[in-house]
């Protein structure tokens, strides 16, 4: 228990009582760099959303280790960010500094040399003054690596972030998994390139509304677990029966 | 020349001098309200709860005529009461919170006009209406001045969270609670400027105060640090000149003070260096990179 960052105690998660993720099993072990791929609709994001506490599980639970849940980071796939509001790249990285500062502590130089420092990582130096309005998308996403980095969490959790990327900008944040997974932080991430998981991601569990194989990626990524988790039927069936599990 | 344009009205006359004062604080505490009014989309959320008070200060007025205090106790709860329900009603009914608001607040209007005349006059009608920023006795200037202060003070403490709410509340939601909780005292910073603000405005222009000053800002900086810092410069230039005009020109004072801050915006509007008509007709010169 304690070596894991992560327990799924038997969870199912959903809406209106039909399962998006039915009676999920297992662990993730800390410093571990897990990818969870399959199809649309198969829960990845509803998983991660569960994990984050923004949704109850409607059985069974996610244990999160010792660590609170503010300590963990979390890129969601459609950022709800407001591009619109007048902020700038340096304060929308700063944000990342919540768990230090709170609502009421002044950001200090440590702080304020973290987030440069963060912004730097990304390639987005020269860009703390403009409005996030101004940013391209795979800006933005840099942007929100960035704050990401300066959140320092133990459990970094990230939603398809490179949809809609390029393939630099994929490599570079790529680079900063990597850098993540060195520090002996717990990645995460929903990929759909499974060339991308091959080479970057060690564990994945390939989910279908259940977890159709989880284990090191090579044993996973199975032409028969694959065809598998195509065969999931998606939409919901209102006359289906009541789960006899629990 | 200068001298009895600008400076005259104040040293010759007393009420002048009060007018200015109040509208001074009005400028400084209420256009900041005003740019997140604007920012988070809520600038009908402002309309609706100076709209909303009339009822309860109507209450106070006919329980105690003209008594500042319980005017102002009256549209405190009248306008926490609206802004509670209407939230309420929101969240647990098919209407959205746009819809809620207009129909509390049409209702509201009437219901608060209706209050007023049947035991006042036409003239505490446009009192209440309109303002009078001419006729500021010291309770209505310390209550202007009072609420200008408490909402500057609470906004500039609540502000990171207002502000990363405004911009990415799910971000903040996994966080921590400051976000809701933000939201709740902002609502409670917009009822309590506008209590002020009726003093001075009156219920259909008090809203003015707020937002005009913050859509002229707008149009200057794309910045919201520097917009909270340039909204209450317009917001006092506009307040003081619009009563200027209105001194010399001998015509109703809010009226004159909303037009000059509607003035404001046009201005910014057609110049203002972040998104203003001119500059982009203009096309200026771009860089190589």
């Amino acid at each position: 228990m304690s070596d894991s960052a992560l327990v799924f105690d038997d969870v199912t998660l959903g809406y209106d009582s039909h399962p998006v993720v039915h009676h999920l099993r297992g662990r993730v072990e800390r410093g571990d760099c897990v990818a969870v791929t399959g199809p649309n609709g198969a829960g990845k994001s509803t998983l991660l959303k569960a994990i984050n506490g923004l949704m109850t599980p409607l059985g069974g639970r996610i244990e999160c280790g010792a660590r609170a849940r503010r300590d963990i980071a979390y890129l969601p796939q459609v950022a709800e960010i407001d591009r619109s509001f007048p902020l700038s790249v340096g304060d929308l990285v700063a944000a990342g500094a919540w768990r230090h500062c709170g609502i009421f502590s002044a950001i200090n130089g440590t702080m304020e040399a973290r987030v440069s420092q963060a912004i730097g990582d990304v390639g987005l130096t020269g860009f703390e003054q403009r409005a996030i309005g101004a940013l391209s998308g795979g800006q933005l996403q840099r942007a929100l690596f960035a704050r990401v980095l300066v959140q320092d969490a133990a459990i970094i959790l990230l939603d398809e972030p490179f949809t809609a990327i390029d393939n630099a900008t994929t490599r570079d944040l790529m680079a900063l998994i990597g850098r993540w997974r060195q520090e002996g932080r717990t990645v995460i991430a929903v990929l759909h390139d499974l060339d991308l998981v091959r080479e970057h991601f060690p564990r994945t569990l390939l989910l279908a509304r259940t977890a159709v194989a989880w284990g090191a990626t090579g044993e996973v990524l199975t032409i028969d677990n694959l065809a598998a988790a195509r065969h999931m039927i998606e939409a919901p069936d209102p006359h289906a029966p009541l789960c006899p599990v629990d | 020349m200068l001298y009895s344009l600008l400076i005259a009205p104040f040293v010759e006359f007393d009420f002048m001098r009060r007018a200015l004062i109040g509208l001074f604080a009005l400028g400084l505490g209420a256009a900041p309200v005003g740019v997140f009014l604007m920012l988070r989309r809520m600038s009908l959320t402002g309309d609706a709860v100076a709209h909303a008070i009339l009822p309860g200060v109507a209450v106070g007025f006919a329980l105690a005529g003209f008594s500042v205090v319980a005017m102002t106790v009256g549209g405190l709860i009248a306008g926490f009461i609206v802004v509670v329900v209407s939230g309420i009603a929101a969240r647990s009914t098919a209407l959205n919170e746009d819809a809620t608001l207009a129909a509390f607040y049409l209702v509201s209007l009437a219901c608060g006009v209706m209050l007023v005349s049947a035991r006042g006059s036409n003239v505490d009608l446009l009192h209440f209406l309109f303002g009078h920023v001419l006729a500021l006795d010291d309770p209505s200037l310390l209550l202007i001045a009072m609420t200008n202060s408490l909402s500057l003070i609470v906004l500039a403490l609540f502000y990171r969270p207002l502000v990363i709410d405004s911009v990415d509340p799910q971000f903040l939601s996994t966080l921590s609670r400051a976000g809701g909780v933000a939201h709740l005292v902002f609502l409670a910073v917009v009822v309590i400027t506008t209590v002020g603000a009726i003093q001075a405005l009156g219920t259909l222009l008090g809203v003015a105060a707020m937002i005009l000053p913050a859509v002229a800002a707008r149009f200057w900086t794309r910045d919201v640090n520097t917009m909270v810092l340039t909204a209450p410069l317009f917001g006092i230039s506009a307040n003081i000149i619009g009563l200027l005009v209105s001194y010399h020109g001998d015509s109703e004072t809010g009226p004159a003070i909303v037009l000059t801050q509607g003035f404001a915006v046009f201005l910014s509007l057609m110049f203002g260096r972040a998104g203003g008509l001119v500059p982009r007709l203009l096309r200026p010169r771009h860089r190589v990179a």
